[in-house]
């Protein structure tokens, strides 16, 4: 009730924040204008939200298959012990801090990419420092989710004679879909709101990306950027691209909620 | 629950009511102006009232023409301005207490040494993207730029003349810390920072140089000495009263004279601007 309630006013406080900018002439301009220059009056929020979606569907895209596959061959295929201690390092990696990602990124991963193509700081760093932020935790999640099918299950698969693979693809994954769809959407809204490490590594350029190589900006590191300096409708623009990150988590939470919703009403009937 | 929202409820109120007992017969000190210097006043004031108590000093921004606006309305009894006061502000008086500096920096593996001005804004253009055009390998040039609303940027486009639209920029960055962590780790990159800031890493060991502007070293020696051209006065101002250099009110008076002293310097430092020499 009460988080219910501080997010309630959170979103009441963005909206009065961004109210003199979302109801003046220049409400629409946040996707009608040719670019993002604030100062010169200029507020085309069209790159930095694509920046978002691309950074975040490309980080879920590398590391969901690198948490599926470590999840199932913890569970399946590795001895217990050595389950056991990749889970705890999987809890080690989950807890350090983002800003530690970002830093070995911008000292690391961007000089490396560099040497190979353009400057470094691109939306592919981006990529690679948010799929290593958000692998732990999802591996943790899709290793639980595995957990969670019932182990008669699995026993009664394996004494009808299936093999290993046929077990997992038939019993163990439909029965954990669930959770793992669950475990995707959680990492989706983190990687949709990291805000130092993207910043770190991405460039924060505000003109269309057109290319892995290239600059992009995020609508967390847009705020975390300009919010310190901003003044008056440059101010209120700001508060505004807040205001679309939270529809976009929204969004996201929604569909959780959908999914679990239908995944009840499915078990009800059956 | 309830119950731990309700004790919630009753902390949160007498922690508010806690903050307004500053009490009644505090002095009250008004600054506006320019953004560049309402960090550093944030902190001189914060010194300033510790050692003195009885006083709030309130920093507000707004731009340097806000400041002269104030002032001269008589709104403020102190104004930020982060440029010199022309001609027709003689009845407003500056108190010089910094001057703030930009550099240009490069990664030390970068064979180029110097820079003309119209190649710096090639550079930041687009116009320019290869480092064989200045003599350097054949790589493109990393284009590291400011956040808008910084006054870096402003300063910096306003030397060179350029409107921000027309900035080609890979990399944007904000603070000079980040800029100076780009330009380290990229042999490609060229960057723009307060040379304060600069200095300090290159005292510290980083791979990056500062290069002249104009043909003059970028040097907080430069900058102080008023020779370096990318550079500007950060000023405080007050009103001329009848008799020159007094201030109107006494707390204004003590607090420029504390924020001209040796025991602003620390600070001044700390915020990478120069302290004015003497």
């Amino acid at each position: 009730m009460l988080a219910a309630c501080i997010v309630l006013l959170i979103f009441g406080f963005l909206l009065t924040e961004a109210w003199p900018f979302l109801f003046s002439e220049h409400g629409g301009q946040l996707f009608t204008d040719a670019v993002w220059h604030p100062t010169t009056g200029q507020y085309n929020l069209v790159p930095v939200i694509l920046g978002t979606l691309y950074t975040t569907i490309g980080a879920v895209s590398v590391a969901v298959p690198f948490a599926l596959a470590t999840a199932i061959f913890c569970q399946f295929y590795a001895p217990r012990w050595f389950g056991r201690l990749y889970t705890s390092v999987m809890e080690v990696l989950a807890g350090i801090p983002s800003v530690v990602y970002g830093f070995w990124g911008l000292v690391v991963l961007v000089p490396l990419v560099a040497s190979w193509q353009g400057s470094g700081a691109s939306l592919l760093t981006g990529i690679l420092v948010l799929s290593l932020m958000i692998l732990p935790t999802g591996t943790l999640l899709a290793i639980a989710a595995l957990k969670q099918v019932p182990s008669e299950w699995i026993q009664g698969s394996y004494a009808l004679g299936l093999s290993r693979w046929a077990t997992i693809k038939n019993i163990a994954l439909p029965a954990s879909g669930h959770g793992m769809l669950n475990a995707l959407l959680l990492q989706s809204t983190r990687a949709i709101g990291e805000t130092m490490a993207v910043l770190m590594v991405c460039g924060n350029s505000t003109l269309f990306p057109f290319g892995l190589f290239e600059p992009v900006r995020t609508l967390s590191a847009n705020i975390a950027l300009e919010m310190a300096y901003a003044m008056e409708m440059h101010r209120a623009a700001l508060y505004s691209s807040a205001l679309v990150l939270m529809v976009m988590v929204f969004i996201l939470l929604f569909l959780n909620q959908f999914q679990n919703r239908l995944e009840s009403t499915a078990n009800g009937k059956s | 629950m309830s119950r731990a929202f309700s004790l919630f409820l009753v902390v949160i109120t007498l922690v508010l009511v806690g903050c307004n007992q500053r009490g009644a017969d505090t002095e009250r000190l008004l600054l506006t102006g320019s953004s560049t210097m309402a960090p550093l006043l944030t902190e001189l004031a914060i010194a300033f009232e510790n050692q003195r108590g009885q006083t709030r000093i309130d920093v507000q921004t707004g731009g340097s023409s806000r400041g002269i606006t104030d002032v001269r309305r008589g709104l403020v009894d102190i104004g930020m301005v982060s440029r010199s006061l022309n001609d027709k502000e003689d009845d407003l008086q500056a108190h010089l207490i910094a001057q703030d500096g930009i550099g240009l920096i490069l990664n030390t593996a970068n064979p180029v040494v110097s820079l003309t001005d119209q190649q710096i804004v090639n550079i930041y253009t687009g116009a320019a993207d290869n480092w064989q055009l200045f003599g350097g390998a054949n790589e493109p040039i990393t284009v590291v730029s400011k956040a808008e609303g910084r006054s870096t940027l402003d300063l910096f486009l306003a030397y060179f003349k350029l409107p921000v639209a027309d900035l080609r920029a890979h990399i944007i960055i904000g603070d000079n810390e980040q800029g100076i962590k780009a330009v380290a780790g990229n042999a490609k990159a060229i960057g723009y920072v307060s040379i304060g800031a600069a200095e300090y890493s290159i005292r510290a060991g980083l791979p990056i140089k500062l290069i002249p502007v104009n043909g003059v070293q970028a040097s907080t020696d430069s900058v102080s000495s008023g020779l370096f051209p990318l550079s500007r006065p950060l000023n405080l101002v007050t009103r001329v009263e009848a008799k020159p250099g007094q201030v109107s009110s006494t707390t204004a008076a003590d607090f420029i004279r504390f924020a001209q002293s040796d025991k602003a310097r620390a600070l001044i430092l700390r915020q990478y601007f120069v302290p004015p020499q003497g």
